[in-house]
């Protein structure tokens, strides 16, 4: 059994500043097996994954490939030792052709001169293996995300590679597009390909994979042969002794039928998604649920006036309301933690206080400065309140972990007093011990009459804190959950298009 | 409250003091004296004040755009413009209804100094350009529009008014260094009374972010590099003061490195983020120094341009995280390497 | 249908390129005499030779989506030092290797500092062009003429032509400079190293991740950038036989606008060198005419100026465009 093993990944430690992000982590592969890397996020596996492919150096441990043992130092060295990637957000060139992403730096030459013909036939064929017959002198970014990642994948597999890592490859594609891939895997299997398979998706997880390993909070959970591991075991060793921390949140006692209407869009626009129409009530929490790309953010950034309306009408309090910008948004007691809290959350060098005063000083407008006693006021009220763990205000919060990190914009936003408060994947990236506190935070906050909009990839989470749902599918609606309708499998039936609402 | 041995400031200061202390030892105690004639301050350190204010006041409002993560090389050519425009009303060249008019010749200056920074501010708020290719447009046009306006010469004026600007005296102090202690303090209440210096800092950190957190990025940046021509239009009126004629070829050559080392001096880092304006103006007093003490040496002055680059080149390998860290591993490898050997 | 958005960009900008260049030589044409003729145009190549191996070597540096305007001040520093050691009587041989090799030498410096300690490429190139320039001022103040045999033979010899009735020539080092686009041309086609400068200038992380030398290709184009302003400040001194400090001040914005003019894109990752030379020959027009109509010679530059922003502004408009009609981030 043990012959056909080609990687071979044992005692993995990688410390970053304040975080054991690994912590004597193993992991095996098998030539011609699909193998399942999985763990909540934060688990470590993006950090694992980085170490194998030499993005990150780990501290410790040891990498056997095919009994030779490497230490990859960067995306190179990697591929010379046959571990190839393609990761979540394709990671090609969008200005050179397809056949040029394929081949580049190991293009075929022709007396020095790169042989552009061949270039151009070699990929045709190779595409022909994966059923894609495109013009491959075109530049990639014609092409949709899914042909993209396909094209990321032929690359990947025609360097020789023993092992291909899929960093949550499905994570934007369509159940067609999906299968297709899918198919692309079994035939690479059967070649004799190793394929690590990092995804959140459990359902899928279970369609293709032959063995499973799990990661929680940097560390080893174990290994498992997939037929042998139920889900709910499976979820079971993914939270773990968790799981009952997060089962002892209240869950808010079904929809509040009278609720008033606080914000409504009505025929919304912006380049990204048309035709919004969505209806937030008073004290509830509503959830934008559906897969990433699905359109889900995109609402949340119109209502917010993140992204530049094109047509359509906001009512607040049932009369029109212009919200051209996020100032415009804020004025009117709107507040909006973005996804991506490093990008476009967090101001990374500056202090914790500044980070909190922040939001409310462009409300009040720049002539009315708050004051530096009121912003240490403020900040120090929110800090003891949501627990954030910090020696002082004075903190640079590119120095918190992500937790913390959350819980400080979240401050921000409290610190303006808003009546809509916009979640977007709040929980992404962090423990679980924040994850469940922040899941409490929201939960309560609506009790006192706060109205929530909670987005996240995790269902279970939705399920727990949403008293009403919108399901999201190809930028669009397709679907309106409320109360006791709202449930794992109801959703998921609803993403995967199986039922018309 | 910080400790003052904690903030921006201390470090520049104590450079600019030890820099001064060493001059005047050198020199054997001249760089110190300070003789009265007419009523009017005389000395090295009074020409370093005077000559210094330029830099001062250029160098306020350039920390804001190096503040935002933005750069404005226009600089040199907007005082060209603003001396161009100045002197040729005053000297009744164009303009001729205002009788060469000093307090409106420098009004209007001034108003094309913002009408350069609106455009700088047009292209880089509003279109997106890279500030460094924006302002490069204006760096290169800029000096050709002051020739057209000059007529392609050397404007030359007699007014005692408008020379005044530069040569003239209150209270036995040159008046160079009120305007430019007007300007400084016009922008530290800017940026400290208002909330303007924490967003231009925020903008600076993480833009992004910024507009989600409701500050308008747009109108900022619109602001700063308005106020960054206004500020390069006074320089330019009290350089051309100060030569009697604006010299559309010279005025303000290369002066945005002066400003930009200044700032970097001051301890602003050239990515964005935290700035004072304080550290700037001491910075820019340090750049003055070390260019009168060159002269006052008698070392050639083309050394002067060398000299400020390789401080410049010095100050950005500080600031340089990456070069920082290599060092580091090199201590600590010999410092392994030591403890081998003992 | 998804448009190739990409392309059109460097494609409309050359075409739009080509096209003002054939208005711009006919209407000078049309209005003045003398201006209609082959020797007009090889002129343009005469007079913009060295401009054209400057170019050529910065659209490296613009298609990885980095900037560098220290050339001027290599372009003068070439001059300078070569003026100043041939009249200590070095051979010309010995000179023109020495400055390429500073040329080499400050453009692997500039590289360095830009891919190994992430100094901003304008901030370092800017001090850069303040050191070289500063340096020029060192070694002479005043302007030093070439009376260096080779020098002047490489001036002043010619191919002339004589069609019909009017004489046109051109200048053996203009072919030097052909020489350098073509070489140039063939290095970002078909090579690697070519082709990984149009990867980095399209996502530096994703041609990091494919494996490819992003660390050296990237201080490779900074070399490149440098060691053609060298080869240019040569050929430079080859057409005014002489190196003074303070010639060619602001001629970076020349180069730079010669490759946005020709369709490179500041972003990075589109453009070609052949845009560049169109970019150059654009120039030369303006300048032409500028002569002929007797203007003020700084109408030129304002110009330039003018017309350099107006490309960005296109370049901008497209850009934004594409990325509304692509609905992506």
């Amino acid at each position: 059994m043990e012959n056909d093993l080609i990687l071979r990944m044992e005692h993995i430690h990688k410390t970053f500043p304040g975080v054991k992000a690994l912590d004597d982590v193993e992991f095996s592969l098998k030539a011609g097996e699909i193998h399942a890397l999985l763990g909540e996020n934060g688990a470590g596996k993006s950090t694992l994954i980085k170490v194998l492919t030499g993005v990150e150096t780990k501290d410790s441990g040891t990498i056997v490939m095919d009994g030779r043992e490497i230490s990859p130092k960067s995306p190179i060295d990697a591929q010379n030792a046959g571990i190839s990637t393609v990761y979540q957000e394709v990671n090609l060139c969008p200005d050179l052709s397809i056949a040029e992403n394929i081949f580049i730096g190991r293009e075929p030459r022709k007396r020095g001169a790169i042989d552009w013909k061949s270039v151009n036939e070699k990929s045709r064929e190779l595409l022909k293996e994966f059923d894609l017959y495109l013009n491959v002198e075109e530049s990639l970014d014609n092409y949709s995300v899914a042909v993209q990642q396909m094209i990321a994948i032929a690359r990947a597999v025609d360097v020789k590679a023993k092992v291909l890592i899929l960093d949550e490859p499905t994570s934007s594609l369509s159940t067609q597009e999906v299968e297709k891939l899918f198919d692309i895997m079994r035939m690479l299997r059967e070649r004799g390909m190793g394929i690590i398979f990092v995804t959140h998706f459990l359902d899928q997880v279970y369609q293709v994979s032959d063995s499973i390993t799990i990661l929680r909070n940097g560390s080893f959970v174990g290994t498992y042969a997939a037929d042998k591991l139920p889900m709910l075991d499976l979820v079971g060793k993914m939270i773990g002794k968790d799981f009952e921390s997060l089962e002892a949140i209240p869950k808010l006692s079904g929809e509040k039928k009278d609720a008033e209407e606080l914000l409504a869009i009505k025929d919304g626009a912006t380049n990204e998604i048309s035709d919004v129409n969505v209806s937030i009530a008073k004290g509830e929490v509503t959830g934008f649920s559906g897969l990433l790309g699905s359109g889900r953010s995109e609402i949340a950034r119109l209502i917010f006036g993140a992204d530049k309306k094109t047509s359509g009408t906001t009512f607040i309090d049932g009369k029109e309301a212009e919200i051209g910008n996020p100032l415009d948004a804020i004025k009117r007691g709107i507040a909006f933690c973005p996804e991506d809290r490093k990008k476009d959350g967090i101001i990374g060098d500056m202090s914790i206080r500044e980070n909190i005063a922040i939001a409310l000083q462009s409300k009040r407008g720049l002539l009315h400065k708050v004051s530096r006693k009121e912003a240490d006021k403020i900040a120090q009220e929110l800090i003891d309140e949501l627990a954030i763990k910090t020696p002082s205000a004075d903190q640079k919060i590119k120095n918190l972990s992500g937790g913390n990190q959350q819980k400080v914009l979240l401050a921000r936003w409290l610190a303006t007093d808003p009546r809509l408060l916009i979640l977007d994947e709040p929980t992404r990236g962090i423990d679980i011990g924040a994850k469940a506190e922040i899941q409490k935070i929201v939960v309560e906050l609506a009790g006192r009459g706060m109205s929530c909009i909670f987005i996240s990839s995790e269902l279970e989470e939705m399920e727990r804190c949403c008293t009403r749902m919108f399901v999201l599918r190809d930028k669009k609606i397709v679907g309106e959950l409320s109360g006791d309708e709202i449930s794992q499998a109801s959703i998921m039936k609803r993403i995967a298009g199986e039922n018309k609402a | 409250m910080k400790k003052f041995t904690k903030t921006m400031e201390f470090k520049p200061l104590c450079i600019l003091i030890a820099i001064i202390l060493v001059c005047g030892i050198i020199s054997g105690g001249d760089f110190f004296k300070v003789t009265i004639v007419d009523g009017h301050f005389y000395g090295r350190l009074i020409d370093i004040l005077r000559n210094g204010s330029r830099y001062a006041i250029l160098a306020a409002g350039m920390t804001m755009a190096l503040g935002t993560g933005g750069t404005d090389i226009s600089v040199g050519s907007i005082m060209a413009i603003s001396g161009a425009i100045a002197c040729s009303i005053v000297d009744e060249r164009i303009l001729g209804g205002l009788h060469g008019n000093v307090a409106l010749a420098v009004i209007l200056a001034l108003c094309a100094g913002a009408l350069c920074g609106a455009w700088n501010g047009f292209m880089i708020a509003k279109l997106k350009v890279q500030p460094m290719v924006a302002t490069m447009i204006l760096l290169t046009a800029g000096r050709g529009i002051a020739q057209l306006i000059a007529d392609g010469k050397i404007v030359t004026i007699t007014s005692e008014g408008y020379y005044s600007i530069s040569g003239g005296y209150l209270l036995g102090f040159p008046i160079p260094m009120f305007i430019a202690t007007g300007v400084v303090i016009l922008f530290l209440i800017l940026t400290k009374g208002t909330a303007f210096g924490m967003q231009v800092e925020a903008i600076g950190v993480n833009q992004n972010s910024s507009r989600l957190a409701g500050i308008r990025v747009e109108r900022n940046l619109w602001i700063i590099y308005i106020l960054c021509g206004i500020t390069a239009a006074l320089a330019g009126i009290i350089e051309s003061a100060g030569i009697k004629g604006a010299d559309c070829n010279n005025c303000g050559l290369m002066i945005e490195m002066d400003g930009i080392l200044a700032v970097a001096i001051g301890g602003t880092s050239l990515a964005g983020g935290r700035f004072s304006i304080i550290s700037s103006v001491i910075g820019a007093l340090i750049v003055q120094t070390i260019s009168t003490t060159i002269y006052a040496f008698g070392v050639a002055p083309e050394l002067t341009r060398v000299a400020k680059a390789i401080i410049v080149i010095i100050v950005c390998l500080i600031q340089s995280q990456a070069f920082m860290n290599k060092i580091k591993a090199v201590g600590i490898r010999r410092s392994g390497k030591e403890a081998q050997a003992a | 249908m998804k448009k190739q958005v990409r392309l059109k960009i460097e494609n409309i900008s050359l075409v739009i390129a080509c096209v003002l260049f054939v208005l711009m030589f006919g209407a000078g044409a049309i209005h003045y005499d003398h201006f209609g003729s082959l020797s007009t145009f090889l002129n343009l190549f005469n007079d913009n030779a060295y401009l054209i191996v400057v170019a050529t070597g910065i659209t490296f540096v613009l298609l990885t989506g980095g900037i560098d305007i220290s050339v001027s001040s290599v372009v003068a520093f070439t001059c300078v030092l070569s003026a100043y050691l041939l009249q200590l009587g070095w051979s010309a041989a010995v000179v023109i290797c020495i400055v390429l090799v500073i040329g080499l030498l400050n453009g692997f410096l500039i590289g360095y500092c830009v891919q190994e300690l992430k100094i901003q490429p304008f901030i370092i190139t800017l001090a850069s062009q303040f050191l070289l320039r500063g340096m020029c001022a060192v070694v002479s103040t005043v302007s030093i003429p070439i009376e260096n045999n080779f020098y002047k033979a490489a001036a002043l010899n010619k191919i002339a032509f004589k069609i019909g009735r009017t004489n046109a020539k051109l200048y053996l080092y203009v072919f030097l400079a052909l020489a350098v686009v073509c070489v140039a041309f063939y290095v970002l086609n078909f090579t690697r190293f070519g082709r990984t400068v149009y990867a980095i200038g399209s996502n530096e992380l994703s041609a990091g991740y494919m494996g490819l030398n992003v660390k050296w290709v990237k201080i490779g184009v900074y070399m490149i950038s440098s060691f053609c302003a060298a080869l240019g400040g040569v050929i430079f001194s080859f057409y005014t036989l002489a190196g003074y400090s303070l010639q060619n001040m602001g001629m970076e914005l020349d180069a730079i606008s010669s490759a946005v003019i020709g369709g490179t894109l500041l972003t990075g990752g589109v453009g070609n060198v052949l845009g560049s030379v169109v970019g150059v020959l654009i120039q030369g027009v303006i300048q032409t005419i500028v002569t002929y109509q007797n203007l003020n010679a700084w109408w030129t530059r304002v110009t330039i100026a003018a017309l350099l922003c107006l490309f960005i502004v296109l370049q901008r408009i497209i850009s934004i465009r594409a990325d509304k009609r692509k609905g992506g981030h």
